[in-house]
């Protein structure tokens, strides 16, 4: 892989990967709903909506049809951490990929009509989030583990800010953060660096650095006693989630906790844009075990992202149908209590180690999962934290697990939420 | 490249289709029998699915324990899907685990014991599935959309999952009874794509299934379409939601019908190129009413649907069916133009490279071809057959698949429409 930096502090990874006549393009920001503040919360998700809709080399009318006219997909996210945005198409569009990505770093154009319709599109996905009480649950057990870290609100932002919001807010809020010392570009495929960086070069150097962004500086305190929460909401079937602050990326306990979570409900890899589509290799998982196969859950599910400061592992499971969620919640606690006290055999870390291993090879089955997975690490951490991830795994022992599962499941560092719904009707 | 796959029938029947590929040292594996929820017995509806929830708990000589370990310990998950035709089981493994992996797979399709504690416990999970449909307004407006298109007991027509009620009655004879009638060599096709060469993967699937032999019961005839007159709406009024799903769509052809690939690029254009096409231009782009909305053609071995999707604001539902009527006006009284079925075709010939990138995604485009009998060479020729297609084709498809005045118009949210759930419209 080629790392450079340009003059203007633009970070540049590229890698050669020739098995399909394809490349694949990420520009990451280093911008997320964790910088934002209460009055616009949702801002960093609305910006990227934002910049789908024309910059002053690409008019409005012209948008559609610029990747399309190479067979290719476009895409962007956002997150807590980061906000990303790509193209993955036939290689001979790589600098119609760059141009693109240099045009949107600079030169969109937040025109005040884009902004209104926007407002209800994602007021409208807003909406249809809510339709699902898992996310509604998981929104109110987020915004209940952290009291004082912007981790607690959602990245789609609370209503009443995406009512309010103005087109002045977000185009300030692209302007402070849109800068190439802010950026990360990844490409990945079947190209030559040399001509690449040269391409590279072309398009982005022109684009003068900014000031170093603004950072919320709040650190969340530590819990000091278990957080509870109920939504009672008509509904047809109880949740069940349990959160507890965990170590961000850079942490020694990550991996540790990753392994930790591959024996209670099997190895999810790490690829946020792809590892969910595949559910987890978990039937001999502990928490599978304890739930499902004892008929009081239809699944469970746990979930350890990387992130660049300390969020939250979560645990969730459905209810099966007549069962009461306390009984779910106690044979889940009970399952944890046993690993918090006892730890984890050899064998099950064998397991976890082997799943592991092979998430990371069924990660990267594409150019665009690779360029995720550099891009998203270089924005969180830096890439070599991915890079190392198989000695990371290797290393991780039994002992290492038990300290960090000591450290992570104390009931005073959980937050225990109920969806537990009210007849229809 | 195309994907010159290697195609071998097994004396016993079983078709395997063997693709070599460097990308990854995985290998994907995606075994389908013809044995989808259209064979669910008659009054039975959801056997299928039940079935597909258990079969892989249990074989002649492995325990659901021993499978569990087996597949957990090599970090698989496999995927047992069922859709209207095909029941699949799939997975993707590491190279080096290919053989007692596609070891496990095959005793799991030919010999499951299917034990009775295993189909409680599977019932339950799919009890609490079908509640969760019901409390899910995209699922809802979906499955009234195909009842009201393929109704009288049309199995496109019936809920995948079935009903409580005949889950909760289903038993393990009725179970396998369909395995026995169903699952056999002849109906089922076994695809093999990653760093395994092609002989190798010929040897290990003859090996696996060679002993295999058990003739299939003959295909279900599906019964004859009647095409709806009229425009019909049904409300689903799910007053606990924050948004509305509203559920749009036709019958409309074969997948074997000559007109498929001109349909295929009118569709594109009308609801899917870019973010959803024209549709995503009115409803989304300009006028800020959804997050989501697109149209998908699935022709069938019968005449499959065309579902336009959107999820609404409840104050917006009736532009939005309005905004949807307009489009579908224009795109059929005015056609579309030359330079947007240009754009469409490039588009399309030109992701089939990213289309076809993955061995899960060539296993999955190899076992479809194999289905609809497209031939080995359909990748290398899907671009002529896209590039026949002519404006007038397109506009004529236009013309056949669509109709304000026949549409079946399904809303499923927090939205009344006249007294609670009274049916309104032809």
């Amino acid at each position: 892989m080629r790392r450079t930096t340009l003059e203007n502090g633009l970070k540049v990874l590229i890698q050669e990967e020739h098995t399909a006549p394809l490349a694949s393009v990420w520009c990451w920001y280093r911008v997320g709903s964790k910088d934002e503040h209460p009055g616009i919360t949702g801002v960093s998700h609305w910006c990227e909506h934002m910049n789908f809709k024309g910059t002053e080399n690409i008019p409005r009318d012209q948008v559609k049809g610029l990747i399309e006219q190479y067979g290719g997909s476009w895409n962007g996210y956002t997150w807590i951490d980061q906000t990303t945005y790509l193209e993955t198409a036939t290689r001979d569009a790589l600098d119609r990929m760059l141009f693109i990505e240099a045009e949107r770093m600079a030169r969109c154009l937040y025109h005040p009509d884009d902004c209104e319709s926007e407002r209800t599109v994602i007021i409208s996905e807003l909406q249809g989030g809510e339709n699902d009480p898992d996310q509604l649950l998981d929104q109110e057990l987020t915004a209940t583990a952290f009291k004082a870290h912007t981790y607690r609100h959602p990245t789609i932002g609370w209503l009443s800010d995406l009512q309010t919001m103005t087109r002045a807010d977000l185009y300030g809020y692209y302007r402070r953060y849109y800068v190439p010392n802010n950026a990360t570009l990844v490409i990945v495929g079947d190209v030559d660096p040399d001509e690449a960086l040269r391409r590279v070069d072309h398009h982005f150097r022109a684009i003068q650095p900014g000031a170093e962004p603004d950072r919320i500086r709040t650190a969340e305190p530590e819990q000091t006693g278990e957080r509870r929460l109920t939504i009672r909401k008509e509904g047809t079937t109880a949740y069940l989630k349990v959160g507890y602050h965990a170590p961000s990326v850079e942490d020694a306990d990550f991996y540790p906790v990753l392994a930790l979570d591959a024996v209670l409900t099997g190895a999810k890899g790490l690829n946020l844009w792809s590892s969910f589509r595949v559910p987890p290799p978990q039937r001999s998982a502990r928490l599978y075990r304890a739930l499902v196969e004892r008929g009081l859950a239809s699944c469970v599910f746990g979930a350890l992202m990387p992130t660049a400061e300390p969020f939250l592992y979560t645990v969730s499971a459905t209810a099966t149908d007549a069962t009461p969620l306390a009984a779910v919640e106690s044979a889940l606690l009970e399952e944890l209590d046993r690993v918090w006290r006892d730890g984890i055999t050899d064998a099950e870390l064998a397991k976890a180690k082997a799943q592991l291993r092979a998430r990371l090879v069924f990660d990267s089955d594409s150019v665009t999962n690779i360029a995720h997975q550099l891009g998203y690490f270089e924005t969180i951490a830096n890439v070599d934290t991915f890079l190392e991830a198989p000695s990371r795994i290797a290393a991780v022992t039994v002992d290492s697990v038990a300290a960090a599962a000591r450290r992570l499941l104390p009931a005073a560092n959980r937050t225990v939420g109920y969806f537990d719904p009210l007849p229809l009707g | 490249m195309p994907l010159n796959p290697v195609r071998a029938t097994l004396p016993n029947g079983a078709v395997l289709l063997a693709k070599q590929t460097s990308t990854t040292p995985a290998v994907a594996i995606n075994l389908a029998v013809r044995a989808g929820s259209v064979a669910d017995p008659a009054g039975q509806p959801g056997l299928t699915w039940l079935l597909s929830r258990v079969l892989d708990r249990g074989t002649a000589t492995r325990s659901a324990a021993d499978i569990a370990e087996e597949l957990d310990s090599r970090g698989i998950t496999l995927t047992i899907a069922v859709t209207r035709h095909l029941f699949s089981l799939v997975c993707t493994c590491l190279a080096d685990d290919f053989e007692p992996v596609l070891a496990l797979v095959g005793d799991i399709v030919m010999r499951p014991s299917l034990p009775d504690d295993e189909i409680a416990a599977r019932k339950r999970e799919v009890i609490t599935a079908i509640r969760q449909d019901q409390d899910n307004p995209a699922v809802r407006a979906s499955e009234t959309l195909m009842a009201c298109l393929y109704p009288d007991g049309h199995p496109y027509g019936r809920p995948t999952k079935g009903s409580i009620e005949i889950v909760e009655a289903l038993t393990r004879d009725q179970l396998v009874r369909h395995h026995a009638e169903r699952f056999a060599p002849a109906a089922s096709s076994v695809v093999v794509v990653g760093d395994v060469d092609t002989v190798r993967a010929r040897n290990v699937v003859a090996s696996v299934f060679d002993g295999w032999n058990r003739r299939p019961a003959p295909e279900i005839p599906l019964p004859p379409l009647t095409p709806s007159r009229g425009r019909r709406r049904r409300v689903v009024p799910m007053m606990n939601k924050a948004q509305a799903d509203i559920a749009y769509g036709f019958v409309t052809i074969r997948r074997r019908d000559p007109d498929y690939y001109a349909c295929w690029l009118m569709n594109n254009v009308f609801g899917q190129y870019s973010i959803g096409g024209r549709l995503g231009d009115s409803i989304r782009e300009r006028q800020g009413m959804a997050y989501y909305v697109s149209s998908a053609l699935d022709a069938n071995v019968a005449e499959g649907p065309l579902a336009i999707r959107a999820g609404i604001s409840p104050a917006n539902v009736d532009r939005a069916i309005a905004s949807i009527d307009q489009e579908i006006t224009a795109i059929v009284t005015e056609g579309i133009t030359q330079k947007e079925l240009d754009d469409s075709r490039r588009y399309l010939v030109g992701s089939i490279p990213r289309a076809l990138e993955t061995n899960a995604a060539i296993a999955n485009f190899l076992q479809t071809a194999e289905f609809f009998d497209l031939g080995l060479d359909y990748d290398a020729r899907l671009p002529d057959l896209l590039g026949a297609v002519t404006l007038d084709q397109a506009n004529a498809a236009a013309r056949r698949l669509l109709d304000v005045n026949c549409a079946t118009v399904v809303i499923a949210g927090p939205y009344v429409d006249g007294p609670l759930g009274l049916e309104a419209g032809g």
